[in-house]
């Protein structure tokens, strides 16, 4: 594995020799070319009202383009998943849908992540403003959203990672509270 | 005491006037399901008529949005929804906008502790409150979290969450721009639930030219041209169905008397005499109403609308007194004709009659129509119209038709060989196919059209509103016992629903719970102290600290002194509506119906068998309201047979018993035995599948054709037939023709039904009458 990230890096930094400079269609051609997998993710999330962060942690499954399932298993098992549109919710038995295409907040939320795996520009540019900082090898995405009604709820989302490889999401929630997602992809992949 | 024309004539008019004056003043009538509902129903039957006319699925109307952008339909549904809701019309209107539950959401939250399915001793017991803290924390904390957020601290555990997770379970509408909005995005939509219940066609009227009007208005004032509005729901169909029957009343009449009047003045050439022959139409048409609204408290527009039809019927009878007393006298004919037409008139009232015995509402109303009008039109004949005409009624000479045709009757023996072999086919035919002749779909009643049907699955598909195809029944004498039953039967349908089963279903419980289950829910409550208690234990290391808890506590405190919910605490909310129109008392019995949805696979049917042997031991009944109506509608046409056959029999007897001889009785049954199955053959090889109405058909192509039969029977006996008399029938056929044409060219599946088969099958009946038993004479000279 430690080899397999070594040469992920090398042909990183064999990319960015090649193109002059490190830009955003940079980063995403790159990501476009990420053929799925799986990775474990820790979630530590901070609210004012609460005395500590809440973390929780599972399983993150991605087949670009646009199916996406996040399983947590700690500290109690929990399903969200993506398809196309449609985002389904399994709690204690409990199934839910909704048509994310529908409400803005939740579009957002989601583009956050998919188009982002899936370095689909154009997608992300329609919800937020986009500014790139770092290397190939550690850059960083800082998504500022456009809407109001989203921006009333998410002042940021910060992407980061290496290569093709997304390792951390954080939400920076217009009320103060945060949310941070650690991926670590799985072996094998 | 000796009547004068005048004062026959007064009498006549203040008997009409004063039928008229009811029929202003307090005739009802509708264009609703009733005419197809049960007159007599069952228990649970009386529940689902109960459903169609006033049930929450009745109250439905769903409004759709198409045109302009994104943005336009966007305010134009927020406008609309603003309008509606503030006109008093409908109790709930909704169109995805969050705002738009405030009060339902303030209900909730007061009595979360009363209403919520996961309140348990154990949920707050030390570990199950630590488990129940930490979910409600991780909902919180989601994307999703800003929408609970706020009410974390007093509700820690998360009840408000458990009641609204049973609300949604499945998916519902797609939002564009804030407000629901079908699959494609490209229709904006809303759905109203009216004030009026879904019986009352003028309250549903009143709702839908509402919405038409607020949304002219609202296009006006924002120049939102682009748009278009479409509408469906219960109520819509019903309003459309009154304004369909109204308009086809209108052409009805209007084609009937066209086409009657020019033919009358034909025959008479005198105003005087046409007016004089509505004598007897005009009461008997007034006297029919009344009758029906006697009988049945209303009026169902299909009823008047074949009474439209039966002008052609009830105009003969003047004809025949006119043409056939013009000939002999007025006291001549009352001693040779009215014999002969009094023999037809009650030989129709018996085959009429017998549909008093039918089920089928609609059925009966037809029949007592028929019955009193007829019965009236003939009285009138015999006892007013002699004395108002007296005996200056000159009516011309049959002209060179009446002679012609008199002169072809005489040949008409030449079509029973033909007619024998159309017999022989018809009848091998109906033979192959008896098996698929009957359509048992209730469908084909229906006035709603194709395109109107297709349009409603479409909203009703995008909104995700039931169907109301599917429900399961609980009944119990008092309210208590009738929550209890739909909380047990509510227990076992959530087993279905997570083998996925079912999609899922509503029920009254989730907001007005039985006390018993309040009370235990309640009881689970600790005191304050013993919550605290616990609470410190269960959050230790949590990320949420007792201490912050205040509010929750005071929640739980105030909950433990709260009475048990009643429904007036949901007063004002969708909630109350939601309830009232699922659960129902009449005759000392509530009953309680829970809509059952289909699963989500996409699949609209419900495995039967499953719910039935979910639901075994808790009383309540599943009904597939689909399979009801056409097992309900099956049993109509069984008795609609049998009292058709009835009614021949009747008519045979009648006609047996005047006639005395076998030869005669013979000769007519045949012919009207020929007629009825070329006329059924002939029906279904054009491609109509028979239903109860072209049965009815069948049995007035009898009850009419018989009279035909009697006439040509009389020629034996008066040693020929004379002109005048065959003009009169040959009149006579072309009214009853053109009155059922009419009726064929009407939009209402059942009218038409009954047209398509008596136009035709009075024109048969006269051949083959003519042919059997008009004597035979040799070639014309």
């Amino acid at each position: 594995m430690n080899f397999r990230r070594l040469l992920a890096l090398l042909l990183a930094s064999v990319s960015l020799a090649a193109h002059a400079a490190f830009d955003i269609d940079t980063l995403m051609r790159d990501l476009a070319r990420h053929t799925g997998g799986k990775a474990r993710f820790v979630e530590t999330r901070t609210m004012a009202m609460l005395d500590k962060p809440v973390v929780s942690s599972g399983e993150l499954r991605y087949q670009p383009p646009d199916r996406l399932e996040k399983h947590t298993l700690e500290p109690y098992p929990e399903s969200m998943m993506l398809d196309k549109d449609t985002l389904t919710l399994v709690r204690a038995n409990r199934r839910m849908s909704v048509n994310v295409a529908s409400r803005p907040e939740a579009q957002a939320f989601v583009e956050s992540i998919r188009s982002t795996l899936a370095g689909n520009r154009q997608a992300l540019e329609k919800h937020y403003r986009l500014a790139l900082a770092g290397s190939p090898a550690a850059w960083s995405l800082a998504l500022t959203p456009v809407d109001g009604a989203v921006s009333a709820l998410i002042s940021r989302i910060t992407v980061s990672g290496g290569g093709n490889q997304v390792r951390r999401i954080e939400y920076q929630q217009a009320d103060g509270d945060r949310s941070e997602l650690a991926i670590e992809p799985i072996a094998g992949e | 005491m000796k009547v004068t024309p005048l004062k026959a004539f007064l009498l006549w008019l203040v008997a009409v006037a004063a039928g008229v004056a009811w029929i202003v003043l307090h005739t009802r009538f509708t264009a609703d399901m009733s005419f197809f509902l049960p007159s007599d129903p069952s228990p649970e039957q009386r529940v689902l008529v109960g459903q169609m006319k006033d049930g929450s699925v009745s109250r439905l109307l769903m409004i759709g949005i198409e045109g302009g952008t994104e943005a336009e339909r966007v305010q134009a549904s927020g406008a609309l929804r603003d309008g509606l809701a503030s006109s008093g019309l409908f109790v709930s209107v909704q169109n995805g906008e969050a705002d738009a539950l405030e009060a339902e959401r303030d209900v909730l939250l007061r009595y979360r502790y009363h209403l919520s399915p996961a309140l348990t001793p154990e949920r707050l017991a030390p570990e199950g409150l630590r488990e129940a803290v930490d979910r409600a924390i991780g909902v919180a904390v989601s994307p999703v979290g800003f929408l609970f957020k706020p009410y974390l601290l007093q509700d820690p555990t998360g009840e408000m969450i458990e009641i609204l997770a049973q609300l949604h379970p499945g998916s519902e509408p797609d939002t564009r721009g804030g407000v629901w909005a079908s699959r494609d995005g490209q229709r904006a939509l809303l759905l109203a639930q009216t004030r009026a219940p879904g019986g009352d066609t003028d309250g549903q009227a009143q709702a839908i030219n509402t919405v038409r009007a607020q949304f002219a208005a609202l296009q006006q004032a924002h120049a939102l041209d682009g748009l278009s509005l479409s509408l469906s729901g219960p109520g819509m169909f019903a309003v459309q169905a009154r304004e369909d029957i109204r308009s086809d009343i209108e052409r009805i009449s209007l084609i009937s008397s066209i086409g009657i009047g020019l033919l009358l003045l034909w025959i008479y050439r005198s105003p005087r005499m046409m007016a004089l022959g509505l004598l007897p139409v005009v009461a008997g048409t007034v006297a029919a109403i009344v009758a029906v609204d006697l009988v049945f408290g209303m009026v169902h527009g299909i009823t008047v609308g074949f009474g439209a039809a039966l002008i052609g019927e009830s105009v003969d009878y003047a004809i025949y007194f006119f043409v056939q007393s013009g000939r002999v006298g007025l006291q001549a004919w009352r001693e040779t004709f009215w014999p002969t037409i009094r023999l037809g008139v009650v030989t129709s009232i018996a085959g009429f009659g017998v549909m008093l015995w039918a089920g089928f509402p609609g059925l009966a109303q037809l029949g007592v129509y028929a019955l009193s009008g007829i019965a009236v039109a003939a009285l009138v004949t015999r006892f007013v119209l002699p004395v108002v005409a007296g005996d200056r009624h000159d009516i011309p000479p049959p002209g060179v038709v009446g002679n012609t045709t008199l002169r072809w009757l005489g040949q008409a023996w030449r079509l029973r060989w033909p007619a024998w072999i159309l017999t022989a086919v018809a009848l091998l035919y109906l033979v192959q196919h008896h098996d698929r002749l009957w359509s048992t779909n209730l469908s084909a009643l229906s006035t709603v059209t194709e395109a109107d049907a297709q349009a409603d699955a479409r909203l009703r598909t995008d909104i995700g509103a039931p169907d109301a195809r599917y429900m399961v029944l609980v009944a119990a004498g008092d309210r208590e016992s009738a929550l209890r039953q739909a909380e047990a039967a509510g227990q076992r349908l959530d087993r279905l629903v997570d083998e996925g089963l079912i999609g899922g279903y509503d029920s009254p419980v989730r907001f007005l719970p039985s006390e018993h289950t309040q009370r235990q829910r309640l009881d689970a409550l600790p005191p304050r102290e013993e919550l605290q208690r616990r609470l410190t234990q269960a959050l230790q290391g949590a990320p949420l600290s007792a201490e912050r808890l205040t509010p929750f506590l005071d929640a739980v405190a105030a909950a433990r002194q709260a009475p048990p919910m009643t429904r007036a605490d949901l007063a004002g909310t969708a909630m109350s509506l939601a309830v009232d129109a699922m659960m129902s008392q009449a005759d000392g019995q509530w009953n309680i119906v829970l809509p059952l949805r289909p699963p989500a696979t996409g699949s609209p049917d419900i495995p039967a068998d499953a719910v039935r042997q979910a639901l075994a031991g808790t009383g309540a009944v599943f009904i597939d309201l689909k399979l009801e109506f056409e097992t309900l509608y099956a049993d109509y046409l069984q008795q609609a047979v049998y009292l058709a056959l009835g009614g021949v029999l009747a008519i045979t007897a009648m006609l047996a018993f005047a006639m005395r001889s076998w030869v005669r009785i013979g000769r007519m049954v045949l012919t009207l035995a020929m007629t009825v199955i070329m006329v059924m053959a002939a029906l279904h090889a054009l491609g109509t599948e028979l239903n109860l109405l072209h049965l009815i058909g069948l049995l007035l192509i009898v009850a009419v054709g018989s009279n035909y039969t009697l006439f040509f029977d009389q020629i034996d006996a008066d040693g020929g037939l004379a002109v005048d008399v065959w003009s009169s029938m040959s009149v006579a056929v072309v009214t009853t023709v053109i009155g059922f044409g009419a009726l064929a060219a009407s939009t209402a599946p059942v009218l038409k039904a009954m047209g398509t088969t008596v136009a035709p099958g009075v024109v048969i009946a006269l051949l083959l009458a003519a042919a059997f038993i008009v004597p035979r004479q040799g070639k014309p000279a």
